[in-house]
């Protein structure tokens, strides 16, 4: 009896430890043995507001470019994975779809600490990594790679059309709001300093700093007030931003000033908004309602028989990152990785807000932003008076960039 | 301008106030660190943000809405109380946390799938959507309902606690929870009240707030760590000290924001650390009553045979992983040995010494951030230096701000480790020039020789054995001895000579120096370090795997940590995955009370009443 006890336990325990072995064995699946395999990560579980378009977005172009014939004859195959917002599982994630899904090149990511991670283990792996929405600067400059590409306009860029737009304003004084976080500095250290290289005579005379998705809205909106600047620069977003913008207009903060603010034109930020969106603000986004090139109409199309509604910023980026991937390796030939990234490096690709280009200095893409003033119509929120803003005209020419890219 | 601030205060506090009363309620009758308690108030939001949608226009709709919801809120907490709680009241003490942590995922999950991704914002209040001009500063008017709802609130708990016999035996079980049983007061029906009466004020606080902001997923776990706050400030089962302390907090944050616009982040924790220096039970609480016939922990008995042939198997199964000529197993393995490391680390402080720590991601961090910083500077050896300085300066951490610590006792304790992980954690963000801050440390890949994969993890194993051995030999030395005599009968230990501070002291530095070690290890297998490892997240996980695992085994941290990522890694595939890993937990929790360690005696004695 005795034995048999011991012999519950241990094969407990016994099972326990070997059966974990087993069971990541079992996921080794067979694959279309021709198929293009693409990793994909992203942050689904802890932004789903942002990813979940995004995500939508690219299975509009996988499916388009499949429906088409694939790249190189083959079709694409992307393995999709949720990093939890963790860095650790993310390197993780990537370690397994290298390894074992034998993916030819990684894609994806939405935080910037995320997007670094995952920069840092495809130059270590010598693997393609097109990096879809991290804004940080750092992604493509100071801790920028040869493995690196990125979609999306990043913080500087964003910052640079907004801080052009507030230069034309007759405003003096300004006061900033932005989370606590590297984003919202980043975003408030560049439109300072682009600001005052256009308008040496303006002044910053308060700097807010909210804790990111813990704003105390109504003190903020307060503190502002009591520092009376001219004009200001917002970079909250989400609920951050309802709440501010509740709070603000409650207690007058808005009135007669003018409010420059990064993102909030973005479907994702201005539609819950809905009649209560602040009237002229200054904002960069994406009014997918009244771009009307045939190319944008077809994108808007297929994206609402699809899916059954509107696309947000995440759409367009998630289909623009598969749409490039898709050229860059119809342009290489192959999917070998250095062959990828000569042919990523000055690459054109059509996209459906007009043509984008990766560059060679830095690997960033000149996808630009929406540039426009915040309106109510029919109770909701828009973007009036818009214009596209070349991602090209706000980035540093080569010299500049191989200065910024020295410590690689 | 100053009368601005104060009212904004008082009105934030309120909201933060009905959240708090109803954690400190449930803590104080059930004893249960509810981490659910963000995810009812995230409900309340959610529910009331539907219902004043459809009937809100009119204030005949609104208010009723609000209620409603908090009525629904508070239906939904008895539900979870009585299907999930109810079973594992007789588990050890703190196991019901992993249960409501359950929760905590599959609510995440259940309010996705049934209110979107997009934010929501919600319905400004009927009647009070303007604003009130007050000594030339424009104040919503919302906001004097909010100030004015608190007092409210707080008087009809106080009212029905105090007047009615339902609330007497509430506070006789809050005061004692033996001596009311013995009393013959069913405990079931009134925890299940409890339950809904806190939860049903987590809900009005969500719904509550609606007209100043929405509902957004992310909500839940950013209430959760100021309500607790509030709790500890006030002192545990406190509601009056709860309003005070709701009012401290909310004008420190409204006033911060204007004088220390950048010390956003630990604000709070920084309030919360100097009242528990300058008082330890918070500004109203009570000395926690040690509760009468209280069962002795685990012994931690010498392994036996059988134990240690387990062990040779496992080891040799380790050390044979490499054979599968699969990189992944090896990186999996990698991060199980880690977590293993540090599970056990924490499992040291909260089995044999009785210290339940939040905040044990502060000593990880410090570890990860040290000894990437050294790999950074040296040439060549980095990482060997790196390794051995890590748990050197975590130790050192530990020593510091255990001192600090050790003074305080039960929820109190692990309230301040809290407020220390937080403050290692704001530096991690705000110090950009050493840490580098949101954009991390990177490129901190082991050096040449131990570069593969398979060489990294008989590295990371073979430190993180003898790491693990070194703690499980302090477990059966006298300092082991010392701790568990401290933490089963304090006075008693005091009386034959055992210093029982100077020994958790020290047991908190040992058990920092390890939780450095696991750091360090951590970080030059991903290359990468950010702030996330000093982060709340990462504590919460550490604590869930040591009571999967069960505390009362050396070998709960062990098998809790390897079960919590393989778990994850596997289930993470799944778009619901947090509901899948919020149901699995649960329903260990339920079968295994005593965590996965516990199995084998369970199976032992069923066994045995088999046959007699």
């Amino acid at each position: 009896m005795t034995l048999t006890r011991r012999q519950i336990a241990a094969g407990l325990i016994a099972t326990f430890a070997m059966g974990s072995l087993a069971l990541t064995s079992m996921h080794r699946t067979a694959h279309a043995a021709d198929a293009i395999k693409i990793g994909e990560i992203n942050s689904y579980t802890s932004l789903p507001a942002f990813t979940v378009p995004y995500k939508q977005g690219w299975e509009l172009a996988v499916e388009e470019i499949n429906a088409a014939g694939g790249v190189l004859g083959r079709p694409l195959e992307v393995i999709s994975r949720d990093d939890a917002g963790k860095p650790g599982d993310a390197v993780r994630i990537v370690e397994e779809l290298l390894s074992r899904d034998q993916v030819d090149l990684i894609a994806g990511t939405f935080f910037s600490h995320i997007g670094l991670a995952v920069a840092d283990v495809a130059k270590r792996q010598k693997v393609f990594f097109m990096a879809a929405e991290p804004l940080s600067d750092a992604m493509v400059w100071s801790k920028g790679n040869r493995y690196t590409f990125r979609l999306r306009p990043s913080t500087h860029m964003q910052a640079s059309m907004l801080a052009e737009e507030a230069s034309k304003l007759p405003a003096k004084t300004w006061a900033t709001i932005a989370p606590n976080y590297k984003y919202g500095q980043d975003a408030v250290a560049a439109f300072q300093r682009l600001l005052k290289e256009r308008r040496p005579d303006v002044k910053f005379v308060a700097a807010q700093w909210p804790g990111l998705f813990k704003i105390d809205a109504g003190a903020e909106a307060e503190a502002l007030a009591a520092a009376k600047p001219d004009a200001i620069y917002n970079v909250t977003f989400g609920g951050d931003l309802s709440k501010f913008v509740r709070e603000g207009s409650l207690r007058g903060l808005f009135k007669d000033r003018t409010v420059v603010s990064l993102l909030t034109g973005e479907p994702e930020y201005l539609e819950p908004l809905k009649d209560e969106t602040p009237d002229g603000w200054i904002v960069t986004g994406y009014p997918w309602y009244a771009i009307d090139t045939p190319e944008h109409k077809a994108f808007v199309n297929a994206y609402d028989e699809k899916f059954g509604e509107s696309p947000k910023v995440g759409s367009l980026v998630g289909y623009n990152t598969f749409k490039s991937i898709a050229a860059i390796i119809e342009k290489a030939g192959s999917t070998d990785t250095e062959a990828m990234i000569d042919a990523a490096e000055g690459i054109e690709v059509a996209t459906p807000i007009g043509p984008i280009t990766f560059r060679k200095s830095d690997h960033q893409s000149t996808m630009g932003a929406f540039v426009g003033r915040t309106a109510v119509q029919n109770g909701n929120g828009v973007m009036v008076d818009w214009r596209y803003a070349d991602g090209a005209d706000h980035l540093p020419g080569p010299e500049e960039v191989k200065h910024l890219r020295a410590a690689n | 301008m100053l009368t601005g601030q104060i009212l904004t205060g008082l009105a934030g506090a309120s909201v933060l106030f009905f959240i708090a009363a109803g954690l400190s309620l449930i803590f104080g009758v059930t004893k249960i660190v509810n981490f659910a308690h963000g995810s009812f108030y995230m409900l309340g939001a959610y529910i009331a943000y539907s219902l004043t949608e459809a009937f809100g226009a009119s204030g005949l709709g609104f208010w009723p809405s609000i209620l409603l919801s908090a009525l629904a809120v508070g239906a939904i907490g008895a539900l979870a109380e009585i299907t999930v709680l109810k079973p594992v009241y007789k588990a050890p003490p703190l196991f019901q946390l992993l249960v409501t942590f359950g929760l905590v995922l599959i609510i995440q999950d259940l309010t996705l799938l049934t209110w979107g991704p997009e934010d929501r914002l919600g319905h400004r209040a009927p009647g009070f959507s303007g604003a009130v001009e007050l000594l030339g500063t424009q104040i919503p008017s919302y906001d004097f309902f909010l100030i004015a709802a608190g007092p409210v609130v707080l008087g009809l708990v106080w009212l029905l606690l105090n007047k009615t016999r339902w609330g007497i035996l509430v506070r006789a079980a809050t005061e004692d929870r033996e001596m009311a049983a013995a009393l013959g007061i069913d405990q079931r029906i009134l925890f299940t009240g409890v339950f809904f009466l806190g939860s049903a004020l987590a809900g009005l606080g969500g719904a509550l707030q609606l007209p100043k902001g929405g509902a957004d997923l992310m909500m839940d776990l950013t209430v959760i760590a100021p309500a607790f706050v509030v709790v500890v400030v006030g002192g545990m089962g406190s509601l009056p000290g709860a309003y005070v302390a709701a009012i401290v907090i909310g004008l420190a944050n409204t006033f911060g924001v204007v004088l220390l616009p950048q010390a956003t982040l630990v604000l709070m924790f920084l309030v919360m650390a100097a009242v528990l220096l300058l008082r330890p039970h918070g500004l109203f609480g009570q000395p926690e009553r040690a509760e009468r016939g209280h069962a002795p922990g685990a012994g931690y008995p010498l392994a036996g045979k059988t134990e240690k042939a387990i062990w040779s198997i496992v080891l040799a199964g380790a050390l044979l992983l490499p054979l599968a000529q699969d990189d992944f197993v090896l990186v999996l393995a990698t991060d199980i040995a880690v977590a293993a490391l540090f599970a056990t680390s924490l499992h040291f402080l909260l089995g044999p010494a009785g210290l339940v720590s939040f905040g044990h991601a502060a000593y990880f961090a410090i570890g990860a951030y040290a000894a990437a910083l050294i790999s950074q500077q040296i040439d060549g050896p980095g990482m060997e230096i790196g390794l051995a300085a890590a748990p050197l300066l975590a130790g050192g951490a530990a020593l510091l701000f255990g001192w600090f610590c050790v003074r305080l006792s039960g929820i109190y304790f692990a309230m301040l480790t809290l407020a220390v992980a937080q403050i290692v954690w704001s530096l991690s963000v705000q110090w950009t020039g050493l840490t580098g801050g949101d954009d991390g440390l990177l490129g901190l890949w082991p050096s040449d020789w131990a570069d593969s994969r398979m060489v990294y993890y008989y590295l990371t194993l073979a430190l993180s054995l003898a790491a693990i051995l070194l703690l499980r030999q302090a477990v059966h030395a006298p300092f082991g001895f010392a701790l568990r005599a401290g933490r089963d009968a304090k006075a008693r230990a005091e009386a034959i000579g055992i210093d029982v501070m100077h020994q958790q002291w020290l047991a908190f530095a040992l058990a920092g120096a390890a939780a450095g070690l696991a750091g360090a290890l951590f970080i030059f297998s991903k290359g990468s370090i950010f702030p996330d490892e000093a982060a709340i997240p990462r504590s919460v996980d550490a604590l869930v795997m040591v009571l999967l695992g069960g505390v009362g085994h050396l070998a709960g941290p062990i098998l809790g940590s390897a079960a919590f990522t393989l778990l994850h890694d596997q289930l993470s595939r799944f778009d619901q995955w947090r509901l899948l890993l919020g149901l699995v937990i649960i329903l260990v929790s339920i079968l295994a009370p005593a965590g996965l360690s516990g199995l084998p005696a369970m199976i032992r004695a069923f066994a045995q009443r088999r046959r007699a």
